[in-house]
């Protein structure tokens, strides 16, 4: 508050003379009210924002769990949110019980499962990405790999299921051929098309410097294409969590997948609802995982 | 007497879809050591392609290129390019950028400090010092440019090969470093080559200047000797009779006998 704006209030006073300016600054200070200072402004702020960021995801929260009721309550087949959460309340209480092969609990299945996941993927990976960065770099490469490439990548991952069962001899190593050999794709596309689109500047400073294969490719090559890789590893990671399931199913053993077949014998409708959600939110982790590994390594 | 760079009858042709194009014809032209050189004609009259073809990054289709007496055979350290568009590498730190290449040039002879000291030292000489451990994302086009022009200087090349080094920047800036290029090359008593389509530019910093015809074909129109004495100060410049008739050269060749013609503009 300053005298130098006139205001309805200090305009006559101004007006009559110099001496009186002063007298707004002299008054008796009332006090300012909390949502008027820094900290409170910041605070309202704060909270107006907080309520516009999470009002509409609440909002798609709560309408999926009432037409998920709607549906529940007009046929006895599905259980309801509220059947389905204290399953799942008994069910998390205990993740970790070992009643012998065909009776474990969740937290097991869920860790077998990404235990699977992990292996294929990594096998994908490593060969993936330097497969990737191989014809990315050699036109030859990839004019003789595209064509293969091309037929093989949109077969369906459950394909190569008896391939996989025939050559392995074992459930095992099968489902995670599948998850190699499905997953491999996005990560080897991604990398080649990292390495093609680097910009022709970068490869002319390399020309011009005489930098040595190896510094071109830790200097250059590497730190330029991470992040196409980095997509590529986010796309597999969704792809072979994807697939897990499904193989699971058909092999057996111990496994979020086959967890969901077995309850499907057992007709415990709830549980194959809560392992929907686990999967879908163990997805979700993984991805949100590999974004702030994206993130750290983004140089934009 | 030996020129310092010379190129004898180059021509440039590239194998295009639409079939063989010829960039540049019949192009001599001998730089003196110290020299400094401005490339000016329209664009697509070549002027990028013969940079280049000094720079070793195309190889000319007929014709030789000697720079020392040695004959340019692809890209190397001795010939600096400071690029259009900065080309900076953006996960690298100002210091790293300008280290790549010091280390490139001196790491086999120097020590690690030595190889330090050389990078700051071309830090220091664009006035940059304070930026060094920045990423190019976080400095200004102009500072950008400066880092590309010490990593260009840091390597201590024969020649320094500059393609519109500041055209992608506001008449401020460029004027800016303008100034702080004539003083790094009155310094340094660099050879330079500078590809250029701003008139004022070239005038102010060149001893001369090379017009080039219009492509395709484009060969050197005309030499002009810019004979005004250093240092040069564009305040002073504005003001002499000598600079405006050879700006009104330039202006001349560029705009009455090489106007663009209607069909490819």
């Amino acid at each position: 508050m300053s005298a130098a704006n006139p205001t309805s209030e200090n305009l006559d006073d101004i007006l009559a003379g110099p001496d009186i300016v002063k007298a707004p600054a002299a008054a008796p200070k009332r006090r300012t009210p909390y949502f008027e200072t820094e900290s409170g402004k910041r605070l309202a702020e704060g909270t107006v924002t907080l309520f516009r960021n999470a009002i509409p995801p609440l909002l798609g929260i709560v309408l999926f769990v009432t037409l998920w009721a709607l549906v529940a309550n007009s046929g006895k087949s599905i259980p309801g949110p509220a059947e389905t959460w204290s399953a799942a309340v008994e069910l998390f209480s205990d993740p970790f019980y070992d009643n012998g092969p065909n009776d474990q609990g969740i937290g097991w299945n869920i860790l077998n499962s990404l235990y699977r996941v992990g292996l294929g993927f990594g096998a994908a990976a490593t060969v993936g990405i330097p497969l990737g960065f191989m014809i990315g770099r050699f036109d030859f490469l990839n004019r003789m790999l595209s064509p293969i490439i091309s037929i093989l990548r949109p077969v369906s991952p459950l394909a190569w299921l008896p391939i996989g069962l025939l050559v392995l001899q074992k459930a095992e190593p099968a489902s995670i051929w599948v998850i190699f050999i499905s997953s491999i794709w996005p990560m080897v596309l991604n990398t080649a098309a990292g390495v093609q689109r680097i910009p022709q500047d970068y490869m002319n400073v390399a020309r011009v410097l005489n930098l040595s294969e190896f510094k071109v490719f830790t200097r250059i090559l590497f730190p330029a294409v991470l992040p196409y890789v980095l997509t590529g590893v986010r796309l597999s990671i969704g792809v072979a969590w994807l697939v897990i399931v499904a193989a699971e199913m058909l092999t057996g053993g111990v496994g979020i997948g086959f967890w969901v077949w077995d309850e499907w014998n057992n007709l415990n409708v709830a549980h194959i609802i809560i392992a929907i959600f686990v999967v879908g939110i163990v997805g979700l982790l993984l991805e949100q995982g590999l974004m702030l590994l994206a993130k750290r390594f983004s140089y934009d | 007497m030996q020129s310092y760079v010379q190129i004898e009858n180059a021509s440039m042709v590239f194998n295009t879809k639409k079939g063989r194009f010829t960039a540049l014809t019949g192009i001599d032209l001998h730089v003196d050591q110290g020299e400094f050189i401005a490339l000016i004609g329209h664009s697509g009259c070549g002027k990028s392609t013969l940079l280049n073809l000094v720079a070793g990054l195309l190889d000319a289709t007929e014709g030789v290129l000697l720079l020392a007496n040695k004959e340019i055979k692809g890209p190397g350290p001795e010939r600096g390019v400071v690029f259009q568009n900065h080309s900076l590498l953006p996960w690298l730190t100002a210091f790293d950028n300008v280290h790549l290449a010091v280390e490139k040039v001196f790491g086999a002879s120097e020590s690690k400090t030595q190889l330090k000291a050389r990078t700051r030292a071309a830090l220091e000489l664009v006035g940059l010092t304070h930026a060094a451990n920045k990423l190019p994302g976080e400095i200004s086009g102009g500072m950008k440019q400066r880092v590309g022009i010490a990593r260009a200087l840091a390597m201590e090349p024969k020649v320094l090969l500059m393609d519109e080094p500041f055209g992608a920047l506001d008449a401020l800036t460029r004027a800016h470093l303008q100034d702080e290029l004539m003083k790094i090359v009155a310094a340094t008593k660099s050879t330079v080559i500078m590809v250029t389509h701003d008139v004022d530019e070239a005038v102010l910093l060149s001893d001369r200047i090379v017009m080039m015809t219009n492509g395709p074909a484009a060969t050197i129109g005309e030499i002009l000797t810019v004979d005004l004495p250093r240092p040069r100060d564009r305040l002073q410049l504005a003001h002499d009779p000598q600079y405006h008739h050879l700006r009104s050269q330039v202006l001349e060749f560029l705009y009455s006998r090489q106007m663009r013609p209607k069909e490819a503009a």
